[in-house]
């Protein structure tokens, strides 16, 4: 039972944290707040189902394509048309505009495509597997190795190439970035089409399991963001470990307490994180 | 000195009769229409309680994402002691169990700011609205309070949808002015002071935990009267109706009208309420349309469109701008 719940709380945790970290990335460059992270996800989603139903493209190149949409869409088309006009506003108004957008992503869905909940394909064949008397789908393995793979890579790139270095500077000090000749808003775009990929792949494992809805993405989007929060908003580790505690409190609290008040525990969590220790708990404070 | 003081009274004339035309509908909605006549009343309530928020985010500059629970608070207080009191005691009552949660919730903004205190706001929400669909022994769950009457003293029943829009018109037109009054009292100007520089405002003697507290508590309190008329207004109340989106929906008001002005939020309302109506035509795409204009607002008319209002009267008459408050 406990390895079971270990597994399963892993596994929608990854995801959380794939999200909580395109969140931290955005916040750290940019210092805006995306309120419409969880559509994000809806639409990589979408996106996909487009390629893969509509176009029949076979499964893996119509995940490509669609990850390379959102890339597009999600990422460069958002910076430039809401996110650069908002910038020098503050954060409120990129607040704003970030749910209307999540509000005209919901009710676009709902009158052009579907209200329904529509089937998605896995990338694996979906069974339960045993192992020591627990037993959890193929998919949750699936789903932490996939998150893995990309949180290992994400690290790799910030930390070894040149414009991942560079994405860092202008994350840790935007000025002294700019002194030194690197293009913030060319930084900043990068980090948009980061989230962007990341919230497409967290599409491909999360769609498989709960089905693509024109609201999916309402639950996805506050739980990366609580992520971000309970680990620290300016460490991407922080949002690694805050989308694992967020899964696994869940499925924890479901289990042995409730499960019509697992949300409830979570916002406690973070209630207390946010009082205790804003900085996140393995944040940095901020001067 | 003694122009201050005409321009003063001048403002407040203006204010009354910002709200007049809305009180004065109602004859006329009534000969159109009775669901004319519950967009009124609807856009009264809303008024309420975009202008709490108005109080918490645009003068004092604390963001709270949780008017709809507190429009929870209040109509469940309605309903369900509404039968068993009186609803003259209830609409009270209900209001001011809004005001004091407030009060609670007002404490986390002194420790944190801007996104972390719209999360905890959020928070708030999502565990009322949670509490509110399981707790099914007290609230109904899911299914919610149904037959919610509407009040009567003696053999006045506010039965009618004209009579109870008269009602809401009242009720709306003196808390308006109650916090157009406060507003260009010394707590309006307390409010601005913490929202400009909270520092330079503490320097200045402005006590950031009484004003910030009173702020949250003043803000919930209105939403949660605007509840308690609401769920007459409607006769039947259920959780979903006070879930996230409709806090959303206040905050999309507030910015989309005026953030920090007066006639902001009472724009935001209308159009948020009567607009799809007039725009009938546009039907299921209204919602889209809307979304989309609340971003372009957001792009190319930073201070909403009061600031429209604003350029209009600026043509016809010359002058400045009309501020309702200081």
């Amino acid at each position: 039972m406990l390895e079971q719940l270990l597994i399963k709380g892993m596994s929608i945790g990854a995801i959380y944290a794939m999200l909580g970290i395109g969140f931290c990335l955005l916040w750290q460059t940019s210092r805006l707040v995306n309120f419409a992270q969880g559509e994000f996800v809806t639409v990589s989603a979408f996106l996909i189902l487009l390629f893969y139903s509509v176009l029949k493209l076979p499964l893996f190149l119509a995940t490509f394509m669609g990850i390379v949409a959102a890339a597009f869409v999600l990422g460069f088309v958002v910076k430039k048309t809401l996110a650069e006009p908002l910038m020098p506003r503050g954060n409120i108004a990129f607040v704003v505009g970030t749910i209307g957008l999540g509000f005209l992503v919901k009710d676009s869905l709902t009158v052009f495509v579907s209200a329904e909940a529509l089937p998605f394909p896995a990338m694996i064949p979906q069974k339960p597997l045993h192992y020591a008397g627990a037993m959890f789908s193929s998919l949750d393995i699936w789903n932490i190795c996939v998150a893995a793979v990309m949180i290992v890579s994400l690290h790799l790139f910030i930390r070894k190439t040149k414009p991942g270095k560079a994405l860092q500077a202008v994350a840790q000090n935007r000025q002294a970035a700019d002194i030194m000749g690197i293009d913030a808003q060319k930084m900043i775009l990068l980090a948009f089409v980061i989230n962007a990929v990341l919230a497409a792949f967290s599409a491909t494992l999360v769609a498989p399991i709960y089905m693509v809805k024109y609201d999916m993405g309402n639950e996805l989007g506050l739980k990366a963001f609580y992520a971000a929060i309970i680990g620290g908003f300016n460490q991407v580790r922080g949002a690694l470990l805050g989308g694992f505690l967020v899964g696994l409190i869940e499925v924890f609290t479901a289990a042995y307490i409730s499960t019509q008040y697992k949300s409830a525990f979570v916002l406690l969590t973070l209630i207390v994180v946010i009082l205790c220790k804003p900085e996140g708990l393995l944040g940095t404070k901020e001067q | 000195m003694v122009n201050e003081k005409r321009q003063t009274k001048w403002r407040r004339f203006a204010a009354c009769s910002f709200c007049l035309p809305i009180i004065l509908a109602s004859p006329a909605a009534l000969m159109h229409s009775q669901y004319m006549l519950y967009l009124c009343s609807l856009t009264c309530i809303y008024m309420i309680g975009a202008t709490g928020l108005n109080v918490m985010l645009g003068y004092a500059g604390q963001i709270s994402l949780a008017q709809a629970a507190f429009f929870g608070i209040g109509a469940y207080t309605v309903a369900l002691l509404g039968p068993k009191l009186s609803f003259w005691l209830a609409l009270p009552l209900g209001a001011f169990v809004a005001f004091v949660i407030g009060l609670g919730l007002g404490f986390p903004s002194l420790r944190v700011k801007t996104h972390f205190l719209a999360m905890v706001t959020l928070g708030f929400n999502i565990i009322v609205y949670l509490i509110l669909v399981n707790e099914d022994k007290w609230t109904g769950g899911p299914y919610g309070v149904f037959n919610i009457a509407r009040p009567a003293i003696g053999p006045l029943s506010f039965q009618s949808p004209a009579l109870y829009h008269v009602l809401i018109a009242v009720v709306t037109s003196v808390v308006l002015l109650l916090a157009l009054w406060m507003l260009n009292s010394q707590w309006g100007r307390a409010f601005k002071a913490i929202r400009e520089n909270e520092a330079r405002a503490e320097l200045l003697g402005v006590s950031l935990r009484n004003y910030k507290v009173m702020a949250f508590a003043i803000g919930s309190g209105y939403a949660g009267l605007g509840g308690a008329l609401i769920a007459p207004l409607f006769g039947y109340i259920d959780p979903t109706m006070f879930a996230l989106p409709f806090s959303f929906q206040f905050l999309l008001m507030v910015v989309v009208g005026g953030i920090g002005r007066f006639e902001g939020p009472l724009i935001g309302a209308i159009i948020v309420a009567i607009l799809p109506e007039s725009l009938r035509i546009t039907q299921k795409l209204y919602p889209i349309l809307f979304a989309l204009a609340a971003m372009l607002i957001m792009i190319f008319m930073p201070k909403g469109t009061v600031s429209g209002v604003d350029w209009i009267y600026r043509k016809i008459t010359g002058k400045e701008e009309l501020q309702l408050t200081k």
